[in-house]
């Protein structure tokens, strides 16, 4: 009998073995990025481009800002794209990135009841409406999960000096998608990225109610982690990754994305003039 | 629909390796457990139990920790790949089958193991009678533990990373879709893996039900 279990694990253990990507290391990138990017598509149509003109073979990760840079930090990714300024910074300023550059941008928005508990349709100032949410203890929905969002969210508090407690201030941990439902069904506030919104504009009453604020611009980068630091990366992938998505071509179709789907864009490219 | 083609595809390639890897470990664990008798056996038998009920996320987590680049297995380069989602699943379905074999093995006759042996058999020849007599206990472990592999979503995509046309399979599908707010597409990947699930199933239960009357 344990000769039967021993061949069976050695099978077994050979069978996975065998099973290996046979694509060499060098030829795969693990790029860390967010979900607000994959859930809007834009992925779906830069890699494939990408990875027919490179020939390299991306991988990739969705999860948040906040766990992108985790992963960069132990050296399990060979590159990151994500939206979340001051790690980025601290990120750079330890030592972890040989390169950081902005790709393109979008908007946040705050959104909220049509019946508008807190008066903010219309304010200008993010932080002063978020005041304004707070002051009449309306509901707001928070992403709670370290994600470029929820950093962002937390910035815009810090900015109006207010931290934001009891029980209309919902910890939802969640995707920007389910934080958008609870949002709807509590009827409160919440910020998320216009993208999002827009995908589910459809399925949810929630009405924008601040958006155009500087505050409320939304960074992407690019970051190529330090080889000194991993000498492991795919540095090559990773440069190629990076060059890629600045030039000018790929910036256009970043400008382009979503017109057709939403008759506005999505992302505005870093690198054009306007 | 050619997504969804390649997501299923995706779910019984890495589902099937991993229930064909698990049963070929877990049967002749569960045999050696349930049907010896040692000290400690209960402990033992304990373990397998608690093991039934092992949170499949955790085992995701733990692959991934021993998988990533900085792990200890790093240097196989194995993470976010089908090798990897295969590991975790079959170490979810390996406690779940070895589980049903103990239980099962453990009611067949033993004056049968007795005149077996008497009869000159050898091990071999045992374990095949064995497994006849206890088919229907042993397809049961069959299906326990494809059913908590097909169902399973954290642990894959934790090691497997969701990655289209690789590492995407119905239940981390159903997952970003939801998150992207296609709920109609979402809905119908839940229902073709419903429908693979019952085919499967109706499969192994029509052969363990066959000539059980013998």
């Amino acid at each position: 009998m344990q000769r039967i279990t021993l061949y069976s694990l050695l099978f077994a253990l050979y069978f996975i073995l065998s099973s290996c990507s046979r694509t060499a290391s060098n030829h795969q990138i693990l790029l860390a990025t967010t979900t607000s990017v994959q859930d809007s598509g834009l992925l779906d149509v830069l890699i494939p481009a990408f990875e027919k003109a490179s020939g390299f073979r991306i991988k990739p990760i969705a999860v948040g800002s906040g766990e992108a840079m985790a992963m960069g930090r132990r050296g399990d990714a060979d590159v990151l794209l994500v939206h979340s300024p001051k790690d980025e910074e601290a990120f750079m300023n330890e030592g972890f990135g040989q390169s950081r550059q902005l790709i393109m941008t979008n908007t946040y928005i705050i959104v909220g009841p049509s019946q508008d508990p807190a008066g903010c349709l219309g304010t200008k100032s993010a932080t002063e409406a978020l005041a304004k949410i707070a002051n009449t203890k309306s509901i707001f929905v928070s992403r709670a999960d370290k994600s470029g969002t929820h950093k962002k969210e937390m910035s815009l508090w810090n900015k109006a000096s207010i931290t934001p407690t009891g029980t209309p201030y919902i910890q939802a941990q969640s995707g920007m998608g389910a934080v958008l439902q609870i949002a709807d069904e509590k009827k409160g506030y919440t910020l998320t990225d216009r993208a999002t919104y827009l995908a589910f504009k459809s399925k949810i009453a929630l009405k924008i109610m601040v958006a155009g604020d500087t505050d409320l611009i939304n960074y992407y980068s690019v970051i190529v982690p330090n080889p000194n630091k991993f000498p492991k990366m795919n540095l090559k992938g990773a440069e190629s990754w990076a060059d890629f998505l600045l030039a000018s071509t790929t910036q256009k179709v970043i400008a382009e994305f979503g017109q057709d789907k939403f008759g506005k864009p999505l992302f505005y490219p870093a690198l054009t003039n306007e | 629909m050619n997504e969804l083609f390649e997501v299923v595809i995706t779910s019984l390639q890495v589902s099937g390796i991993s229930l064909v890897i698990a049963a070929l470990m877990a049967i002749p664990l569960g045999a050696v457990i349930g049907l010896s008798n040692f000290r400690g056996k209960k402990l033992v038998l304990g373990l397998v139990n608690t093991g039934m009920g092992l949170p499949p996320i955790l085992v995701g987590l733990v692959v991934a920790l021993l998988l990533w680049r900085s792990g200890p297995l790093g240097f196989l380069g194995l993470l976010y790949s089908r090798t990897a989602i295969i590991i975790a699943q079959t170490v979810i379905a390996i406690p779940i089958i070895t589980a049903f074999v103990m239980v099962g093995l453990q009611k067949i006759d033993p004056e049968l193991i007795q005149q077996t042996t008497a009869l000159g058999a050898t091990r071999w020849q045992m374990f095949i009678i064995l497994v006849r007599e206890a088919k229907l206990a042993l397809l049961t472990a069959v299906m326990a533990g494809f059913g908590g592999i097909i169902s399973e979503v954290g642990a894959v995509m934790m090691v497997g990373g969701n990655i289209k046309g690789d590492t995407r399979v119905l239940t981390t599908g159903i997952l970003l879709e939801t998150r992207m707010g296609n709920f109609n597409t979402a809905l119908v990947m839940g229902l073709v893996l419903l429908m693979i699930s019952f085919v499967i199933n109706l499969t192994l239960t029509i052969i363990q039900q066959k000539d059980s009357r013998q």
